[in-house]
């Protein structure tokens, strides 16, 4: 701003925006990490962090499941690339969704079991996600709320959204997502020098304006679009609250470090694409992560009713998963296991990713609660049975892990439940109708 | 078990009624700016220089239009940020040095200090054609603030200026089509639409823009509110070719070309299957709708047997058909007669994009005939599907896609609904997956025979002529054309209007002008129910 580069810094707050109330954060003076990586030096703790990770059709049964019930040593084979993750994973089986008397929505409604607790009784997002419940709670004193991102280049293929059909879009361009965490309003929590840029109070100020006139819109709406448009005032304050925390001098975060350029993505339905697109999303999600921009982030690597397909290849996933035989010998699809097996190597992408950023003796991954979704328990016939879920991480000490918790047909919200909790949300009960619960898986709780 | 036709066709239109009958809402609305009208809007009022860039959020389609499910969609967290940058990168070009003069109607007294008068005169005359009404005192007063403080800290009176103008193009005032509700004098007891909110809800319908200032002055007089100056002020906008913006972002939507942005075939396959394909098969049957609808005022029925079309040379290559323009553009050509690319939902932009990557689906084409072209609704496929039987292309036993879908609906539960879609899609069969014309597939001729409720018929020009003469086809634009105008799904008994639409557009030859016209200037587009407003806001989140 050379308008003002001749003010003292001083000088500028004081005068700035006819005298409005100017806060300016005190610097962390202490940034180095315990020698176990769990908290800054002060005695703070490194924040828990949260990720969801879909895909579409779910995977063979008896294939995926560890070979014990408790702590387990096998994974079952379309697992198997997770297995350097073992240790720090939970496999959850027999978990079902419960559809109760409701239309039942093939692709739809098991995901809704997992993501939202709740199965609709149409084809409309009824409930929030867990991942807005927990970022309203954990994510609120970050730049970014949470972010979405969709690794076919589908912005609509996103599982995020709030009650009432309100879907957080899926970023689908990693150079814009490049931009929008690392772009002009990153402030470097390792840099030396902090100086307040007084065109972003100038920014705060002209969206107070449009916060003002909240009441006077609101005023004119009916009951529904007032809670669609009290989104939209939400948003406002989220972005507002983003501009406040670029004023402030952030907490220095060791191991955050900001990602090279990026390569754009090539949207596309190929799996192989889906992946490359992927592994670009995975490493700025995690850069994003470790430099405390979000604590919540979300990747649909393929949507529901997974329209994923290979290269030069006619048929996708999912039509696979519906129209090839069982093959005789193997007793499975061979096509559709090699889909499932190609895409949990993908999850193990994302993990390695956060694996490999460093806090003091620990990783990302151990602060991490990641929880995959799915839309079925066996795509062939659309079963809503034995939903294949898992947890990674154990979320900075909340969970036990390398276990493998085996329900006797329990309604899937019980993961949900019990991750919401270990991530402190004051809840007993989630869930509508039969998918209603409140039983604590208390074996996982640490 | 066979099915008769007639208890399916009731079972489908008894589907359509049903899917309107969750919405009941007739109050005023509150619709957001799809990114077509955010662009036409910034490109009125400030002119063709100024780029409105970037990506916002998509548009969520509901009851068959995006301009319904904008009554249902708000603003994310990462959708603000797009609007906020937006928003700021417009207001930076409109104060900038080379447009500032032009833009901005008065100078200010000093460069660096405010200029309430200034500042105030630019608002007033902006904000009115942002917000599609006189700003509030209230609402002018905070621009000229934030502009004057702005203009403080930074030293710079259009930068201050800029500020002031980002607030409004931020605003849910600007970004929401915000409707109000009065009293209808005419119908005591009864409520309309504010005329601000008559005069947007009219040019959003005929020029998807918001009103120009003759339309606004015509509100601000109180003309709108007449019925001669309503008509005056429609066939005004009728006679206009902005009209043409109108009625290509109509079809747009109801055919879905929104999807199109998505659509790709597998590069294996179909190498030439290139995203200017795609462009130029959504501008194809735009040129070809357009010409016949609004240049040749034909009947809207024919656009699913029209001839005359308009190609380029890669289009030419998909169709196989020599298309010489020497500078690569678009030329006219006229099919001759029976020939099977005769008509819209015979060009790529429709066979394409109701297949699969890699093959076909006559599933998938029969079933958006029925939503797109006839508004019925097909039900979803049960959850439990048995799949024994295989569409599998490379099966040695079923070779066409005919061949594996009665294979297929031998199973009960399938039957119904694919014989609600399949005689239709299967009459389409003649082309691949991309567009391309073919007789064999795997070797084996295409059998395209089919059937629409009753009517048989032997290829896919048979097809066209029998949607040509469905009365669900009319019945339907009017229906669809009706919603979109309102925007929002049509509550049963509104189907009385609808009928009388039908009727008038049938006297008129199904002349696509003289229905938008008839909707425009009936009372029943402006009827509200009074807002349910709420004695108090929900609990305030605002800290």
């Amino acid at each position: 701003m050379s308008h003002v580069s001749d003010l003292g810094r001083r000088r500028v707050l004081q005068g700035m925006l006819g005298g409005s109330a100017v806060t300016v954060g005190l610097p962390f003076l202490n940034g180095f990490l315990n020698s176990h990586g769990t908290a800054l030096a002060d005695g703070a703790q490194l924040p828990v962090s949260f990720a969801t990770w879909f895909w579409g059709c779910g995977l063979n049964p008896g294939r995926w499941e560890p070979g014990q019930i408790g702590k387990f040593a096998d994974l079952g084979p379309e697992l198997k690339p997770l297995e350097a993750f073992k240790a720090k994973m939970n496999v959850y089986s027999g978990m079902k969704a419960f559809v109760d008397g409701k239309p039942f929505i093939t692709h739809f409604s098991g995901a809704q079991a997992i993501l939202t607790g709740s199965v609709p009784r149409a084809r409309e997002f009824a409930q929030p996600s867990i991942d807005t419940l927990i970022a309203d709670v954990i994510g609120t004193r970050t730049r970014f709320r949470s972010i979405e991102v969709a690794c076919e280049g589908i912005a609509t293929h996103s599982q995020s959204m709030r009650a009432g059909a309100l879907v957080n879009p899926g970023e689908i361009s990693p150079v814009a997502l490049y931009g929008r965490i690392f772009g002009t309003g990153f402030k470097d929590p390792n840099a030396a020098e902090f100086t307040p840029d007084p065109a972003v109070m100038v920014r705060k100020s002209a969206l107070s304006v449009v916060a003002e006139e909240r009441q006077a819109f609101m005023n004119k709406l009916g009951a529904e679009d007032k809670q669609r448009l009290d989104e939209y005032f939400t948003s406002l304050r989220q972005l507002e609250q983003q501009l406040a925390l670029e004023l402030e001098k952030p907490a220095p975060l060791e191991a955050c470090s900001v990602p090279g350029a990026v390569e754009e993505a090539r949207p596309s339905t190929e799996i192989e694409t889906a992946a490359i697109n992927h592994a670009l999303f995975a490493k700025l999600l995690t850069h994003a992560l470790a430099c405390g921009q979000t604590r919540v982030v979300n990747i649909v690597f393929g949507d529901a009713l997974s329209t994923l397909r290979k290269a030069g290849g006619t048929q996708t996933h999912h039509e696979y998963t519906h129209e090839e035989p069982v093959d005789p010998k193997l007793g499975y699809q061979p096509e559709v296991a090699w889909f499932c097996t190609e895409i949990m190597r993908n999850l193990g992408v994302f993990l390695a990713e956060l694996e490999r950023i460093k806090e003091g003796d620990r990783t990302l991954l151990d602060r991490m609660l990641v929880l995959t979704g799915t839309d079925h328990g066996y795509a062939k016939i659309h079963s809503v049975e034995n939903m294949p879920v898992m947890t990674i991480g154990n979320a900075g000490g909340r969970f036990k892990t390398g276990l493998h918790i085996s329900a006797k047909g329990d309604p899937v919200s019980r993961v949900g439940l019990t991750v919401q909790q270990a991530l402190g949300l004051p809840i007993s009960t989630w869930g509508n109708d039969s998918m209603q619960t409140t039983k604590t898986i208390t074996e996982i709780i640490a | 078990m066979r099915i008769s036709v007639s208890v399916l066709s009731a079972a489908l239109l008894a589907a359509s009624v049903a899917a309107a009958a969750g919405d009941a809402y007739r109050g005023p609305l509150t619709l957001r700016l799809s990114t077509a009208q955010y662009r036409q809007i910034i490109g009125d009022v400030f002119g063709p220089t100024i780029k409105a860039g970037g990506r916002f959020e998509p548009d969520i389609r509901y009851k068959g239009l995006l301009q319904v499910g904008a009554g249902r969609v708000s603003v994310t967290a990462s959708g603000i940020e797009q609007y906020d940058a937006s928003a700021r990168k417009i207001a930076e070009q409109v104060v900038s040095k080379e447009n500032r003069d032009t833009l901005i109607p008065c100078k200010p007294q000093s460069a660096d200090a405010p200029d309430d008068a200034c500042a105030r005169a630019f608002f007033a005359a902006t904000g009115r054609l942002l917000y599609r009404r006189p700003l509030q005192a209230d609402e002018l007063d905070r621009r000229v603030a934030i502009a004057a403080a702005s203009t403080k800290t930074m030293k710079d009176f259009y930068t201050g200026l800029a500020t002031g103008l980002s607030t409004m193009l931020v605003a849910p005032n600007f970004l929401f089509r915000q409707e109000n509700a009065e009293p209808d004098p005419a119908h005591p007891g009864q409520y309309r639409l504010d005329v601000y909110s008559k005069a947007a809800k009219l040019s959003f319908f005929l020029w998807n823009a918001g009103p120009d200032a003759k339309l606004l002055a015509a509100a601000e007089s109180g003309e709108l509110n007449t019925p001669k100056g309503l008509a005056k002020q429609v066939d005004r906008l009728l006679a206009s070719p902005r009209l043409e913006a109108g009625v290509r972002a109509y079809f747009s939507d109801m055919f879905g070309f929104n999807e199109l942005a998505y659509l790709g075939k597998d590069a294996a396959l179909y190498p030439n299957f290139t995203v200017q394909v795609t462009a130029d098969a959504q501008e194809q049957t735009l040129r070809t709708l357009i010409d016949l609808l609004l240049n040749q005022k034909g009947d809207y029925r024919d656009l699913f047997t029209v001839r005359k079309t308009f190609l380029t040379p890669i289009l030419g290559s998909v169709y196989g058909v020599p298309v010489v323009a020497p500078d690569g553009g678009w030329t006219p050509y006229t099919y001759p007669e029976n020939d099977p690319h005769s008509g819209v939902t015979m060009q790529v932009s429709f066979l394409a994009l109701h297949s699969h990557p890699g093959r076909t689906s006559p599933t998938l084409r029969g079933k958006a005939l029925r939503e797109m072209v006839l508004c019925q609704r097909v039900p979803d496929p049960p959850g439990n599907v048995n799949f024994t039987v295989v569409q599998d292309t490379a099966n040695p036993l079923y070779k066409t896609a005919r061949e594996r879908l009665n294979a297929h609906a031998t199973e009960a539960m399938c039957t119904g609904c694919h014989k609600i879609t399949d005689p239709m899609g299967l009459a389409m069969e003649n082309f691949d997956t991309a567009g391309s014309f073919r007789q064999h597939e795997n070797g084996v001729a295409i059998d395209a025979r089919g059937e629409l409720d009753g009517v048989k018929f032997s290829d896919g020009p048979g097809l066209n002529r029998a949607l040509h003469d469905s009365p669900r086809t009319p019945a339907c634009l009017v229906e669809r054309l009706t919603a979109y105008a309102k925007g929002r799904a049509l509550v049963p008994d509104e189907s009385t209007v609808t009928k009388g639409f039908e009727l008038d557009f049938a006297a008129a030859k199904y002349r696509l002008p003289d229905l938008m016209r008839k909707i425009a200037t009936s009372d029943a587009l402006y009827a509200v129910t009074p807002p349910q407003v709420a004695n108090a806001l929900p609990t305030e989140i605002a800290k």
